[in-house]
């Protein structure tokens, strides 16, 4: 489903290089988790799938089902059923949730040449998706993300997940800032999604997130390259001795 | 004061002297309106059309904008302008009632007389009323300061308007739509009048259909609110033409009255909303919002004096604009509080989103303030639409163009949204869509 052939990338504005030749593919049901120490490149890696335009690519590709990702534009890749789940979901004042989720949902339709949803269609899922994640219609009927808990914005990136039945997952992060219960739901939401037509990328710096959404591969990115791939246990020999190994062996 | 030179008149002008010669034995008036009507004259021939050196008019020149002045607009064909009417209604299923005022004049024929009568609410011709007692009263623009160019382009051509009356304690069951229509090309000078009686409620909608050609379009509203009444006015400046629009409202307001507007302006070339709200009566509120759209080369000005003359009012203004192209936004507010205004509360904000590079945007806020016992703030700010809310909504599949205009709305709906008057605001988003799809 995706594949990344030897990707180098850098910060536009500065030239600063942050992926020094990615190498990486995913098949359709798998779930990879990558993992990595602060500025290894978790967040770059996603920010370059979804398409933002502060990085540069300076070598390499990804395929996308086959199709060239990085001449999409962002709201192309999106129709295509790519999502990104933000480590830190943007707040919108003035644009109501359920505006939101109605806007976006018809927007990937039609650009898929769907027929836009019926209003008691789109309403019936939402309610659905809703209640699993426990959100209420009353954070629904808010601006988006507006005065959300930390945990409120992770279950909201969820639910539009959801919603939006993507076929690639990219969640970076999506542990940061959640409690226990949190954690447990949104984990809840994701394995959901899981099936045999859908992959997921789940970018974490935690051991943790693993315990709940577990991983058919562990990668471990340092310094701008994947630099130890292996299976869930790798995870947990992680948490246990750290990065400092996979560092070293970066440099 | 200084003697000047006499003035080398532009085009414009020389056109308004003549259009004033022509004009002048077909303008209604007693003796005294006249005398007003030659005076206010008199000010444009002396001192030109206001322009870039008179501080009001420092950032819309009307004296550089206006290259010529048509003649006025001939009496209405009533027929044509129900069609205008009809046709052209941005309102759709909105309940309401309706006066008209075409080519300048209140045509009784197409108002709703008999059903506002019925609630409390009478019309008045002011064609006719500028002939008897009333007339100078009706002329008068008390406390504008030093006499406005716009106000007195409006005296010395006035043809027409209506005066609105509501009995004190009516509280009017429907929105009242007055709709000005130009059913022939040619400027228009209109003065209207709502007067509220104590305790009298009205929302009132001022929109415009129709096309004056090159002639500009000079109304001027006289609001005057008894003690513990409530008007809320929204008024429309939405337009493609290049005739300059220029609104004035006057508001007299008295005490524990409520004064609620909101100044929508979408696509003229040249437009001003000016306002003079002036509180006369404790424990009254000001509620002024303004939302702004201009592109290509246009210019919107929102400027409002409101002048806390008294203790215990309240006002705020907030006003939204956005910009695209090489337009140019400007805002003038100000806040007079007297010396023995105390416990004044006044709050005013500007805020602009410039679409392009070349967009500008002229906020001026302004406090003079005498009395040392009030809370007044004010804030401006003029940015750009931020890159990361625009990636997150297309990172959703949101195209650019969709993404910025969910940004625009949520960025003018907050002033209109504070505003309120749903039924009569829900339509408005249909128009900010249509003036982001023609830029």
């Amino acid at each position: 489903m995706l594949e990344i052939k030897n990707l180098h990338a850098r910060i536009a504005e500065d030239e600063t290089e942050i992926l020094r030749g990615i190498d990486l593919t995913i098949n359709a049901g798998e779930v990879h988790a990558i993992m990595g120490p602060n500025g290894s490149g978790k967040s770059t890696l996603s920010y370059i799938l979804a398409g933002k335009d502060d990085y540069e690519v300076t070598e390499g590709e990804i395929l996308f089902n086959g199709e060239n990702l990085l001449e999409m534009e962002p709201d192309e890749r999106a129709a295509a059923g790519l999502f990104l789940a933000f480590q830190y979901p943007i707040e919108i004042p003035g644009v109501a949730t359920m505006e939101f989720l109605k806007t976006a949902m018809n927007a990937q339709r039609k650009a898929r040449g769907e027929d836009t949803l019926s209003i008691p269609d789109f309403m019936k899922r939402v309610k659905e998706a809703a209640g699993h994640l426990n959100v209420s219609m009353d954070m629904l009927k808010r601006p988006l993300n507006v005065g959300f808990s930390g945990g409120e914005k992770k279950r909201a990136e969820i639910l539009q997940m959801s919603l939006l039945e993507p076929k690639l997952c990219v969640l970076d992060e999506t542990d940061s800032g959640l409690d226990i219960d949190a954690l447990r739901i949104v984990s809840e939401g994701v394995n959901k999604l899981r099936g045999p037509d859908r992959a997921m990328v789940v970018i974490t710096h935690y051991q943790r997130l693993l315990d709940h959404i577990v991983p058919d591969v562990v990668h471990v990115l340092s310094k701008g390259r994947i630099v130890k791939t292996g299976d869930k246990d790798l995870a947990l020999e992680l948490e246990k001795n750290g990065y400092a190994d996979y560092i070293d062996t970066a440099a | 004061m200084n003697a000047s030179a006499p003035i080398k008149h532009t085009q414009a002008e020389s056109d308004l002297l003549e259009r004033f010669d022509s004009a002048k034995e077909g303008l209604s008036g007693s003796v005294a309106v006249k005398a007003l009507r030659e005076a206010a004259l008199g000010q444009i021939r002396d001192r030109g059309l206001p322009h870039r050196r008179v501080e009001e008019y420092k950032y819309s020149d009307l004296r550089a904008y206006m290259k010529s002045a048509a003649p006025l607009a001939g009496a209405a064909d009533e027929a044509a302008a129900r069609s205008l009417i009809e046709t052209q209604d941005g309102f759709g299923d909105l309940d309401r009632y309706r006066i008209v005022v075409a080519n300048g004049s209140y045509l009784a024929a197409l108002s709703d007389v008999e059903a506002l009568a019925s609630e409390g609410v009478t019309l008045t011709s002011v064609a006719e009323a500028l002939a008897g007692e009333m007339g100078t009263k009706l002329v008068a623009a008390p406390k504008t300061g030093p006499s406005d160019g716009v106000i007195a382009l409006n005296t010395a051509f006035l043809q027409g308007g209506v005066v609105i009356t509501v009995k004190s304690g009516v509280e009017v069951s429907k929105p009242v739509e007055l709709v000005q229509v130009a059913t022939a090309k040619g400027a228009q000078s209109v003065r209207n009048r709502v007067e509220l009686g104590e305790g009298a409620k009205l929302r009132l909608l001022e929109t415009f259909v129709g096309d004056t050609g090159e002639g500009e379009l000079n109304t001027v509203f006289d609001y005057e609110l008894a003690d513990k009444s409530a008007l809320a006015a929204t008024r429309l400046i939405v337009s493609k033409t290049d005739a300059a629009q220029l609104f004035t409202t006057i508001a007299t307001i008295g005490a524990e009255a409520e004064l609620k507007s909101l100044g929508f302006i979408a696509g003229p070339q040249f437009s001003r909303n000016q306002q003079f709200i002036n509180f006369t009566g404790e424990n009254s509120e000001a509620k002024i919002y303004g939302v702004t759209m201009a592109g290509g080369k246009s210019l919107a000005d929102q400027t409002l004096i409101v002048d806390h003359a008294v203790p215990h009012c309240n006002s705020r203004e907030f006003f939204k604009t956005v910009l695209d192209g090489e337009a140019k936004g400007v805002y003038q507010g100000r806040i007079n509080v007297a010396q023995h205004a105390q416990k004044t509360d006044g709050e005013m904000m500007t805020q602009a989103l410039l679409l392009s590079e070349d967009a500008e945007m002229a906020n001026k806020p302004e406090l003079e303030i005498f009395a040392d016992d009030v809370l007044c703030a004010h804030g401006a700010t003029s940015g750009q639409i931020d890159e990361d809310l625009l990636f997150y909504l297309r990172a959703r599949g949101i195209p650019e163009d969709e993404a910025k205009t969910l940004l625009v709305l949520a960025f003018l709906s907050e002033a209109i949204e504070e505003y309120g008057e749903d039924d009569v605001t829900e339509g408005l988003e249909a128009r900010v869509r249509d003036w982001l799809a023609d830029h």
